[in-house]
């Protein structure tokens, strides 16, 4: 499925590499990059890209890990309640919660993502306003929960209520669309490990979102590059958290099943 | 007919119909505003506000960069200067310029014999493939000089 | 202003010759950008300076232009001389100054 290092030229850089830059990687977790026939963006990065994220203080997305670890515990709304009220500072729920989600929601009828829960929790329990999506409040609420669970196995449920919506993240993946008539699958399937011009195609594997792009020189979500990728095929890009997008990102999330959580990434 | 047979004849197709449109023509966007200004001449003549009229030798520092950079927002690079770093001989700055970019200066770093190495990493823009250069003023009056070459890729897609 | 992460070993042996991190979140706007709705040029704000004191006086210091990348970052090193604090002072164009430093023990 993959062949990394097609393109002759880019080979060279890879193989190149600065093994001087690769800094000391601060994380203890053991992080599996490859499982099965599934391999993480990681492993279609240059090294240099991949040593800025081997280590903590080199990944600017850490900024956002901390400023994210204080919204936890910063009370906000009128119960008067943080977080961390109820699920604790150091919280063991978070320890695998970026390998469940997006999750069936019985009241919503429907699956719901973290930056979803989020919200809903933050009207219900604690009457606070919801975050806006891509604010700088939600991405570093969610790169720090899912940061608790790094180096976690992918493990999303699609059994009993989720068959559906799995099944229409799955028809979303492999639907052609746009003015250019290009599936998510055309690229990132038949395709991933060759080049589109200079750029390396991935299995758009989600176990590294939201992940610290280059090119955007800051951190994004998962919607956000589902919308990056609807505009490359001159597909209309639908709404942040659509039930689409939703369903999408768990059918992403299957097909990255026991690879690590990366969060927060660092992607070209 | 498989999806699969279709997507494989398709796909030149596909990429040339992108590169027609101007989808993926375009590299990282908006960096730079305008025309690229700097060039040797230009970091020729910042090299001489900096250090007057002594003469620059080769050797003595390296310049470590990616020979092909995958972004060039964010090139990883390093300068090493071969000092002991005592207080009678050590490097007192090392600067870096670009030939390519809007300007040439890139940074200066200042360092002092308790810095005990004289080495820096950073991560610079890079608008388009060029020549980097880095000079290191020593104690002793002398200057090194190096230069390298870096490719700077333009992305295929976007998001 | 601009939050930052620093890091240097915990502890180190004197004399010893370590490696401090360094890394802030900045945009750093080259002042070359237009605003793509307005087609104004973006005015420059970038961090021109980053001075780093140990031990009573600056070990390392460094001026920056707009090439360096967003969220600048930037390693170096340091020879121990004595427990304390290593200080990080960025100034960005207009004068805004954001702190942090890190402690370290010299045994």
């Amino acid at each position: 499925m993959k062949k990394q290092f097609q393109g002759i030229l880019m080979g060279a850089a890879v193989a190149v590499g600065l093994s001087s830059f690769a800094g000391i990687a601060i994380s203890a977790e053991k992080m599996v990059y490859k499982s099965g026939d599934r391999n993480s963006g990681y492993t279609y990065a240059t090294k240099e890209t991949q040593a800025i994220q081997d280590d903590d203080l080199g990944n600017p997305a850490y900024i956002y890990v901390d400023d994210g670890a204080a919204l936890w515990s910063k009370v906000d709304g009128k119960a008067g309640k943080s977080c961390a009220t109820c699920h604790g500072v150091e919280s063991a729920m978070l320890s695998d919660l970026a390998t469940r989600y997006p999750v069936y929601n019985a009241k919503l009828g429907k699956m719901q993502n973290i930056e979803q829960k989020i919200n809903q929790e933050r009207e219900e329990k604690m009457g606070a306003k919801p975050y806006k999506w891509e604010s700088g409040q939600m991405l570093a609420l969610t790169i720090y929960m899912r940061n608790q669970s790094r180096g976690k196995p992918m493990n999303v449920s699609i059994d009993g209520p989720a068959v559906p919506f799995f099944e229409a993240g799955k028809k979303y993946f492999d639907q052609r669309r746009g003015q250019l008539d290009m599936s998510c699958k055309n690229c990132h399937e038949y395709y991933a490990g060759n080049r589109i011009r200079a750029n390396m195609l991935t299995e758009a594997q989600s176990n590294g979102f939201p992940t610290y792009r280059l090119k955007w020189q800051k951190p994004g979500s998962l919607h956000r590059r589902f919308r990056g990728c609807n505009s490359t095929v001159r597909a209309q890009p639908l709404a942040y958290g659509s039930d689409e997008y939703v369903n999408l990102e768990l059918y992403v999330a299957w097909r990255g099943r026991g690879l690590s959580v990366e969060a927060p990434s660092v992607r070209n | 007919m498989s999806e699969k047979f279709i997507t494989q004849n398709m796909r030149r197709r596909d990429v040339l119909a992108m590169a027609g449109t101007g989808v993926v023509a375009v590299s990282s966007i908006g960096l730079f505003a305008g025309d690229a200004k700097a060039d040797p001449a230009a970091v020729a003549k910042a090299i001489k506000a900096k250090i007057g009229d002594k003469k620059t030798m080769a050797g003595g520092i390296t310049l470590e960069l990616p020979e092909i950079a995958e972004n060039g927002n964010t090139v990883p690079i390093a300068v090493e200067v071969k000092s002991p770093m005592s207080s009678s001989d050590y490097v007192k700055a090392v600067h870096i310029y670009s030939e390519g970019n809007p300007a040439p200066d890139v940074a200066t770093f200042r360092f002092t014999p308790e810095s005990g190495r004289a080495r820096v990493s950073l991560r610079m823009r890079m608008i388009k493939s060029q020549n980097i250069v880095a000079v290191a003023e020593m104690s002793n009056g002398k200057v090194h000089m190096v230069k390298n070459a870096v490719k700077v890729t333009i992305g295929g897609c976007g998001g | 202003m601009a939050k930052a992460r620093v890091k240097a070993p915990k502890s180190v042996k004197k004399g010893e010759v370590f490696e401090v991190k360094a890394l802030i979140s900045h945009n750093m706007e080259t002042g070359l950008r237009k605003d793509k709705k307005t087609g104004k040029t973006i005015p420059r704000k970038i961090i021109n300076k980053l001075s780093v004191t140990y031990g009573g006086k600056e070990v390392f210091g460094s001026d920056w232009h707009p090439a360096v990348s967003a969220n600048p970052y930037v390693s170096f090193f340091v020879r121990a001389s004595e427990s304390g604090p290593i200080k990080f002072v960025w100034t960005e164009d207009g004068g805004g100054v954001t702190e942090k430093s890190v402690d370290i023990l010299v045994a």
